[in-house]
This record gives C-alpha cells, structure tokens and sequence, in this order.
C-alpha cells in the first residue's frame, strides 16, 4: 500500500480549502459561490479521512459521511435559494442582492 | 360584648369597599350605604362604650387580637385593637359626629356629581381613623395615620377639576408628609431601641430603661412631635389647614375640624410616657401650641372667608390641646378635643348651610341678616359660637378650655406665662368669633337665601348643638358643681397633671378672669362690628393698621417665607437639574452603544462575499489566538 505522508494530506486539504475560499471570495457568480463552498467542505473532508487512516480511528470516515450529507442539504437550499434570487433579481450576481443593508 | 369591636372600623371599611365596587349605583343606594354604613358603626361604638363604662373590664382595657399581621425574626406586630377609655372616647366622637356629618352630606352632597367618590373617600377615612384611634401597636396606628392623610388628600381636591383646589390637596399632602417622615423615623429609634411597637409594653419599658431627659426620650419624644405638629396643623407646619377649606364643606367638618386634626393630640396623649421622660420636649409642645393659639387667633380676625376663618380657629383650638398635654394636662387636652369635635363641626356644618344658601358666597363680607331669613341655622350656630367663645357657665367649650387654663396655670409645667397666652387667646376666639356671627347673621341683608336646610341638614345641627351645651356638663372644676365624670373616666390611661395641694387659691379668680376674658371678646366684637363699624374702617385704613391686617389676612407671612426659603429653591434647583446629572451617566452609556453601532453598521454592505471574508478573517485570527497562545 502507497503510503503518503500524512502532512502532505493536509497539505492537499490546505490548498484545496484555500483554492475554495478565494472562489467564494472573488466570483460573483452564485453558482461558482456554491461551487467554492463544496471544495471547502471537501477539503476538510479530506483531512478527516487522511487523520481517520494515520491514527486508525472510524471517527474520521463517520465524520465525513456527515459532511458529505450535510453538503447534499446545504446544496438543495443553496440551489433553492439561487432560483429564487435568479426570480427575482434575473442575475446570478451576488453583489446585485445588496439591498439589504445595514 | 367588646368582641364585637372589630365591626367598628369594619363597618366603614365594608361600606367603602362597597361604593368603590359598586360605583355604578344610584344616588339613593350610595348614599344610604356610605351613611349607613358609618351609623351602623356609631351603634357599635356606643354600645361598646356603654358596656366598658357599665362594668370596665380588667385593668381599664380590653385588647382584641385580630390576626398576626408579619413575622420576621423578633419583630411581630398583630393587627390587634386596644380599647381603653382614651380609645372609648376617641372611636365614640369619631362615630358620633362622623355619622352625623354623613347624614348631612346625603343632603349637602346631593347634586354633586362626584356623589358616590364622596362617600367611598368618607368611608375609608372613618375606617381609617377608627383604625388609628384603637390600634393596638404603633404600626398599626400608623396605618391609620396614613390612611387618613391620604383620604384628606382626596377630599381635599375632591372637586379636582378646579385647580386651586388640587393644589391645594398637594400643598397638604406634602406638609403633612413633612411630619410623617419625622414620625416614621420616631417609629424606627423607638423599635430600635426597645424592641417592640406595642403600645403598652413600650410606654413600660421606655419607663423601665429610659432616666427622665435621656437623649433616647428626647429625640423620641421629639420626633412624634414633629408628626403631631404635621397632622394637627401646628406652628410651624401649619400653612396647609386654611388652603384645605378648598375641599367640600362636610370635608372641612369631619376631618379638618372634629377628627383628623387631632390627631396628633391623640398622638401625644397615647406616647404621654415618653414625653414624661423629656421634660424639654413637653414644654416645647406647651410652647407651640400657646404661640399656635395666639398666631393663628389673630389671623382669624382678619380672613373674609368664614370656611377660612374657622380653620384659623381649628388651628388655634388644637393649639389649646397641644398647650394642655404640654403641662401634663392629659385628661384636660382630650376634653377639650371631645367638645371642640361637637361646637366646631357645628360651626362648619352651619357654615356650609349659609354658603349653600347664598349660592357658593364664601365672603362674609357679602352676607348679613341672616338671622330672620335663618332661624334654625342662626340659633344652632350662635350656640356653637358661644362654645367656641367659651360663653361662661352654659357651654360646653367654657368647662373644657377653663380646664385647660386652670391646669396651666397649676401645673409646675405651666405658669403664668403659659395662662396669660391662654386667657389672652380667649379673648381672640371671642372676638373672630362674634365677629363671625354679626357679619352673617347681624346687619341688613345683602342676599336672599337660595337654599333652605331640610330635616336632613337640620337634625345634625340640633344634635350637635345639643351636645356644645351639654357635653361640658360632664366635668366641671371643684368650684362650680365639681362634677369629674370626664377625669374620672380617663384617669386610667391618662394621669391627672400633678398639683400641688395648696396651688387652687386662686383658681376662682383665674377662672372668673378667663370668662371676662371671653365676655368682653364678645362685646368688642359687637362693639367693633355692629356699634362703630367706621371706627374699625378708620383703622384698617392707617398704614400701620393695613400691614397688621395684611399680615394676618395671610397667615402672618408664613406661605411667602416657606414659598422663598422651600419652594422657590427647590424649583429652581429642579429647573437647574432638569437634565438630571446621575442620569447623565447612564446616558452616556447609551450615547456610547449608539456610536459603535454606527461604526459596526458599517459592515453592513449587504454583499455576502464581504461577509463570508469577514467570516474567513474572523476564523484565521481565532485559530492565530489558539496557536500562538
């Protein structure tokens, strides 16, 4: 079996989370927003399995299974939500729903 | 028998609590219960009193534990009654002459539209002050205290659309208030320093601890004075009693006059004990109540309004009693009480008839021969003028303010001093009196009655004119009949003033002095007001004359003195602190919140990439604080 050595997982995860955030951070676009979200979640998925597999624990994998399902849910709203902003403001831009201010 | 004395301050409190419910019944309904109601009690009373005079029970007193009020640690008090024959001769007056009012303002009252309030206020004052008179322990009676304050606030601006009128009901309160704070805390120092409220174990433990003029008795002593002065409208809180003639005349007669205002008489007559112990303290009650009689004697001459000019005498007739208890003459204090109860609400009852009748003319100056047009009216209020004169030998106020004057005289706390202020203090009474009575009644007639009283009006003041003549008649000096029924009765509770034996020489040469002193009241009066009017005209008209009477038409100054030494200040100081510098502070604290939520709302752009980099930025930072910490 290949090993990899566990900081380069997290390493992996790292880049992946960091790759995440600056999409949500600069796409205006919902949808990549959305999109940016999943790579986060899923870098830290990856960072569970890799410390599930170093210290031979299930609570890792167990707590991926919950990410993954929690990911399933936050998209099926997300979406929602994104059909309705489209609705209603017939853009996909998030900076057009700014009229809620402060 | 005496177990049913409960019903006796019940009995109004049932009739109040049943006018305040029912306030929608009619007129008929009200009346008949806030009257009622007050009978009903007087029936108690005097039967009580009967049965306790019959066969006193043990000891002269009779306690009637009703409930354990509060318990916390040692301090205890019950709502218990305590009927003694100072409490027998108080709750009987109260009764007596409260139901006889009542039934008056069935009539007096009548058209008002505030009827049924009238009665519900009437009702929770005889309640109230039946709860002061026989409570058991200091807490109690302080209740009552307050509860009568607050009905005289009530009635006072009863009419309180008119704003003379509220006002002053506040002017009242607020001096009244003055000398409660001062009886709250006697309550407090006495409860401190011996441990209980209780009247009797009190007055015995304060005779038990206490030497005669310790600086405990003073300050004690002191203190309920200062609440006595408040409620009783002495020097130097009395400015409030003239203003309270705003409120409705049978008002003016019940509390003002024959209960309330005597209160603090009744005050000192039950503590009598501690005042023993502070020799000073007494004799500055003597003190107040002579300087009293004669300030507010002489304002009396010169009011025109004849509500007004019988609450001067009110003030000046409770001056009489604060002068008898401050010779030690308990007994002669509370017999001038009983009568001045009777011959004063027939005064003011009468009073109340004439102004009805001239159509709400307070002015006595717009009056005049009345005599023919009211005969009823005229005689029963002559009989209380002579009363209140003291007319020699017939009334009842000669037996009681002669005792008062003979004592101060005898007593070793009195003195010629003392006497001469009293004597010269009849002889006042006596002119404001007739000078009353010859300017309403005497003289040609300025205005046709409107009104006549009806037996309703009418049967109160025969009544009370009955009882100004006879109720003297129950004590009367050694020289003249020596009857001591009254003294007798009392003697229990309150101790006779300490004389020497060999003191009464010349107590039938005072005694015929204060009666000349009295008759040529009278014949000044008439010979100022009737004879020789322009004589007196002339001389109001002088520049020294015109000060004097400006000084007592106003009371001798003491509202302007309080209106720029008190009130002026402390308008100003409010005006000043309108912005009030405590809640400054606390303002600041909400100006503070209010600028950082205009800073945080900022961040409020409403792009949520902002959000989620605020986000991500608040996480690096809490990790960085984890890690490197």
């Amino acid at each position: 079996m290949l090993t990899v050595p566990l900081h380069h997982v997290y390493v992996l995860a790292a880049v992946l989370f960091a790759l995440g955030l600056v999409a949500v951070l600069v796409r205006r676009n919902i949808i990549f927003i959305l999109m940016g979200i999943e790579i986060m979640l899923n870098a830290a998925g990856v960072a569970f399995v890799a410390a599930a597999w170093r210290w031979q624990q299930a609570d890792g994998q167990v707590m991926f299974f919950f990410i993954l399902t929690m990911a399933a849910a936050e998209v099926s709203v997300g979406l929602a939500l994104v059909l309705r902003l489209y609705h209603g403001f017939k853009t996909l831009d998030a900076d057009a729903a700014a009229a809620m201010r402060g | 028998m005496l177990q049913g004395l409960w019903l006796v301050p019940a009995l109004p409190l049932a009739g109040f609590l049943a006018l305040v419910i029912g306030a929608r019944l009619s007129r008929r309904v009200a009346a008949v219960i806030g009257v009622g109601s007050v009978g009903a009690a007087m029936v108690a009373a005097l039967a009580i009193a009967a049965r306790f005079m019959a066969a006193p029970p043990p000891g002269h007193a009779f306690t009637q534990v009703l409930w354990q009020w509060l318990k916390v640690s040692d301090f205890e008090p019950r709502v218990a009654l305590y009927l003694d024959p100072l409490a027998v001769v108080m709750m009987a007056v109260v009764t007596g002459v409260g139901f006889l009012i009542h039934l008056y303002s069935a009539r007096f009252m009548g058209r008002d539209e505030g009827h049924n309030r009238f009665f519900a206020y009437m009702n929770l004052f005889v309640a109230s002050m039946l709860i002061l008179v026989l409570a058991d322990n200091l807490l109690l009676l302080y209740l009552g205290w307050e509860g009568v304050g607050l009905c005289s606030y009530l009635l006072i601006g009863f009419w309180y659309k008119d704003a003379a009128s509220a006002r002053a009901a506040i002017k009242a309160f607020v001096v009244t208030r003055v000398g409660d704070a001062a009886m709250a805390i006697g309550l407090l120092l006495l409860f401190m320093s011996l441990g209980t409220l209780e009247i009797q174990p009190l007055m015995v433990k304060a005779a038990d601890r206490w030497p005669a003029g310790c600086g405990m008795a003073m300050a004690a002593a002191a203190l309920l004075l200062g609440g006595a002065v408040g409620k009783s409208a002495q020097l130097p809180l009395q400015t409030w009693l003239p203003d309270a003639m705003a409120g409705p005349t049978p008002v003016s007669a019940l509390i003002h006059a024959a209960t309330m205002v005597t209160a603090g008489v009744y005050l000192v007559a039950r503590t009598h004990v501690i005042f023993e112990l502070a020799p000073p303290v007494q004799r500055l009650v003597a003190i107040i109540g002579a300087a009293t009689l004669l300030l507010a004697g002489a304002s009396a001459l010169a009011q025109c309004d004849i509500k007004r000019v019988l609450a001067y005498s009110t003030i000046s007739q409770v001056g009489y009693m604060f002068l008898a208890l401050g010779v030690g003459a308990w007994g002669a204090g509370i017999f001038h009480f009983m009568t001045h109860a009777f011959f004063k609400s027939l005064l003011f009852l009468g009073a109340g008839v004439v102004i009805l009748a001239m159509e709400e003319e307070h002015d006595m100056l717009k009056m005049g021969g009345l005599r023919k047009a009211m005969p009823l009216v005229f005689w029963t209020f002559l009989i209380g003028a002579c009363s209140l004169a003291a007319l020699p030998l017939a009334t009842a106020g000669f037996y009681s303010k002669d005792l008062i004057l003979a004592e101060a005289w005898a007593s070793p706390k009195g003195g010629p001093w003392l006497w001469a202020a009293g004597a010269a203090g009849a002889f006042i009474t006596s002119i404001y009196t007739f000078r009353m009575v010859f300017l309403t009644f005497f003289g040609p007639m300025k205005k046709a009655p409107g009104v006549r009283p009806g037996v309703v009006m009418g049967l109160p003041l025969v009544v009370l004119a009955a009882f100004s003549i006879v109720a003297g008649f129950v004590q009367m000096p050694e020289g003249m009949g020596d009857v001591q029924l009254f003294a007798g009765f009392v003697k229990p509770v309150l101790p006779a003033a300490p004389i020497e034996p060999g003191a009464g020489g010349p107590e039938l040469a005072l005694g015929l002095a204060a009666a000349a002193a009295s008759l040529l009241g009278i014949l000044a009066a008439w010979w100022l007001f009737l004879a020789r009017p322009a004589l007196l005209e002339s001389a109001v008209r002088s520049p020294v004359g015109a000060a004097l009477h400006k000084l007592w038409f106003e009371g001798w100054g003491f509202d302007r003195l309080y209106d720029v030494l008190l009130v002026r200040p402390l308008v100003w100081l409010a005006r000043v602190n309108r912005a009030d510098f405590i809640d400054g502070f606390y303002r600041a604290i909400g100006a503070a919140g209010d600028g950082l939520h205009l800073v945080l709302r900022l961040t409020q752009t409403g792009h949520v990439r902002w959000y989620a980099a605020g986000v991500a930025f608040g996480a690096i930072v809490a990790i960085a604080v984890l890690v490197l910490l």
